[in-house]
């Protein structure tokens, strides 16, 4: 599969009062074209900056401060906000988890549709709304809801409005933050299915955050398991689930209760998660960590890969170099 | 294993209605009142010492029916006993005195503490009360339940407020607040769908540790189901407030009956390999509770509905052994 996203060392931070949050500090990915790559973590670990970085979306007192992000052999955080505005939607777009906060609640979905088509593209009306129509019947929704406004939708719906939104321009990368999180069960699943059915037919790449690892199970190829800003493992769905290198990992996935898990017991994570502003030195999990040793508490393990199995823990670090 | 199961609590045809309220013009033009009906004839046993889960999806009336049990709302139909005793319409001092009995921890636990009370005094508070302990024998018992819940140094802790916690922390204070009175029946509302995924099975195992110590009931409110197959012992399944299922925790799992319930374990994500595994869904969203569908409330939803579901409502019977359903499928 052809690569169509490479983050190398990303560092995101916000300089607040209190001090520098290092949000993401560091992160390396890549995602190839086709592919959907699941990205989970604690509440605070830094996925919706990672997100929202993507898109230059992210907010002052938040600024990328090194690293890069090569799509589709652009480096995106050179790019002008002129320049990113042309890339934003159209090449890669994005669904939140609150639809209301992106919609325009005095504009009535089908006007909202065909605006942002209008913004890009240089069509006429008629052709916008024909586009438009067909985007919603992709997502589910009948032609005659094209006048009604968010507010008449349930919250699925509106959900799938911003979907339909997201792939209205037929971008290559879309970026789902927490798509599900609001919705329940049922509708989740319907939602989760809608996905990805369309990346099979558009051959579209799903960044999909989550702190739910089921969810993004559904769908996701190879999934990142982020730590208070760092990468700390990234395998295939499979591998992450049957054969985690990681003791955040393991973690993590013991502390979810799972419907089918393999462990009797529920565990928890011991402790809580870090203040991004002065993390724990060397190793930032070494705090929690029942396999912690010296070298963990004072010096930052690197990332290291087995096959296509990356892992940051000094566990790796001497075994296989 | 055979235990004495004794019924605690139970509801007998409860409803509860909520006429809908309307904006003044509306209310000129359309004389007719329209009810939600949140709570629409529920019957359930809940036995001692077990944990009792009901879920279902968001608006199916499991928040009404908690707080229905533990009297925090008035029904507008059927009834509810404590022990044998008819709860329903209780009043005043005697009201008063059930409460110690019967308590309830909210989902959100930011907005059920108040901001200027210190921790160890939200926690004492309930003992004062009712007249159980005040002073330093009160500031000893809320000691002792701050270690329980692992909120330790337990003196510092004493001294702190609401918003110098985190999530988890704060939800363990709202746990022991419930607990101090040693109450029979804890209604716990999704005590942990709020707090972040690491600490989750902390507070579950908290709940669990603590229900062996004090012998308490509890009816455990959650739209997940992973996390009911967990802790509880038994399971209610609710659709438009009514419940559709209700069987042991193994039983429901392994053997649902019901379709909407089928629906919903069959909705669960399901970590591992992507194997297109066949999926049981439901077309559409849970319609309005104020004009609820005739006949079975899931028939315009259902894909194996038969001539019957829209005319007539099924009722909750006993298909298997303490398996019950309702759907006319069976
Ligand atoms: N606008 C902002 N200003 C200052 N700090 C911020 C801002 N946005 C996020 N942060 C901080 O950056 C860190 C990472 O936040 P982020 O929202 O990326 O995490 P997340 O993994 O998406 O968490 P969640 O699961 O809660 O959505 C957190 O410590 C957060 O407090
Ligand atoms: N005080 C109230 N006044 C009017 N309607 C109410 C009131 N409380 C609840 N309702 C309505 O009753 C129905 C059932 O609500 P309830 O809160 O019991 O559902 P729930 O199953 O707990 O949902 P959730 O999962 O979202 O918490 C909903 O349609 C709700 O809007
Ligand atoms: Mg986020
Ligand atoms: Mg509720």
């Amino acid at each position: 599969m052809k690569c169509l996203l490479n983050i190398n060392e990303l560092k995101v931070y916000y300089f607040t009062r209190r001090g520098v949050v290092r949000a993401v500090d560091g992160v390396s990915l890549n995602i190839s074209r086709g592919e959907v790559l699941g990205l989970v973590g604690e509440s605070g670990s830094g996925k919706s900056t990672l997100g929202i970085s993507l898109l230059g979306l992210v907010p002052p007192p938040g600024r990328v401060v090194g690293g890069s992000i090569i799509f589709d052999g652009i480096e995106l955080t050179k790019l002008s906000a002129d320049e990113f505005a042309k890339i934003r939607g159209r090449r890669i777009s994005m669904i939140f988890q609150d639809p209301m906060t992106s919609l325009n609640p005095l504009m009535k979905i089908g006007d909202h549709l065909m605006e942002t088509i209008m913004i890009h593209e240089n069509i006429p009306k008629n052709e916008a709304r024909e586009r438009s129509i067909k985007a919603l019947e992709e997502v589910g929704i009948p032609p005659e809801r094209f006048n009604d406004y968010p507010h008449q939708f349930s919250g699925g719906m509106r959900q799938r409005v911003m979907i339909a939104l997201a792939i209205l321009l037929n971008p290559d990368l879309i970026i789902a933050d927490e798509p599900t999180t609001a919705l329940d069960v049922i509708v989740q699943a319907q939602i989760i299915d809608l996905l990805n059915n369309l990346r099979k037919q558009y051959n579209m790449s799903i960044l999909l955050i989550s702190h739910d690892i089921g969810v993004v199970s559904e769908i996701a190829d190879k999934i990142a398991v982020m730590y208070a800003g760092h990468l700390v493992e990234m395998a295939d769905v499979d591998v992450i689930f049957k054969d985690p290198l990681h003791p955040y990992t393991s973690a993590l996935l013991r502390a979810v209760p799972l419907i089918e898990s393999k462990y009797e017991k529920l565990y928890y994570i011991p402790g809580s998660p870090p203040d991004l502003v002065n993390p724990p030195k060397g190793c930032r999990f070494h705090p929690r960590c029942p396999h912690a040793t010296d070298i963990c508490r004072t010096r930052e393990p690197r990332t290291v890969s087995i096959e296509d199995h990356i892992v940051k823990c000094w566990m790796y670090c001497d075994t296989y170099e | 294993m055979i235990r004495m199961s004794r019924v605690i609590i139970s509801a007998i045809n409860l409803t509860k209605y909520f006429p809908v309220q309307r904006g003044f013009l509306e209310r000129l033009i359309s004389r007719k009142l329209e009810y939600i009906r949140a709570v629409d004839g529920v019957d359930l046993e809940i036995k001692e010492e077990e944990t009792f889960a009901l879920v279902g999806e968001t608006g199916c009336g499991k928040t009404t029916t908690g707080r229905l049990l533990v009297r925090l709302l008035e029904p507008t139909g059927g009834d509810i006993f404590f022990r044998g005793i008819r709860i329903t319409h209780i009043k005043g001092e005697e009201l008063r005195k059930l409460r110690r009995h019967l308590q309830i921890i909210f989902q959100d636990p930011y907005a059920s503490l108040n901001p200027r009370m210190k921790i160890g005094d939200a926690i004492g508070h309930p003992l004062e009360i009712h007249d159980i302990a005040k002073g330093r024998e009160k500031r000893q018992i809320v000691l002792e339940m701050l270690e329980k819940v692992g909120l330790t140094p337990a003196e510092r802790y004493y001294e702190l407020y609401p918003h110098q916690l985190s999530g988890g922390e704060r939800q363990r204070v709202v746990i022991s607040r419930a607990m101090i009175l040693k109450p029979d029946f804890i209604v716990a509302d999704e005590p942990i769908s709020m707090i972040d995924v690491s600490l989750r099975a902390k507070i579950l195992e908290l709940m669990v540790d603590l229900k062996k110590e004090f012998h308490v009931t509890y009816l455990f409110i959650t739209h997940d189901l992973a996390t009911a197959k967990y802790i509880s012992d038994r399971i209610a399944v609710m659709y438009l407030g009514k419940i559709v299922e209700l069987a042991t925790t193994d039983e429901l799992f392994s053997n649902p009956l019901h379709p909407y319930v089928k629906a919903l374990i069959s909705a669960i994500p399901r970590p591992g390999p992507k194997a297109e595994r066949e999926r049981l869904l439901l077309r559409g969203e849970i319609p309005s509770p104020i004009n609820p569908p005739s006949g079975c409330r899931l028939h315009p939803r259902c894909p194996f509905k038969i001539r019957i579901c829209s005319k007539e409502e099924p009722k909750l019977l006993e298909k298997e052994r303490g398996h019950y359903v309702a759907c006319h499928l069976y």
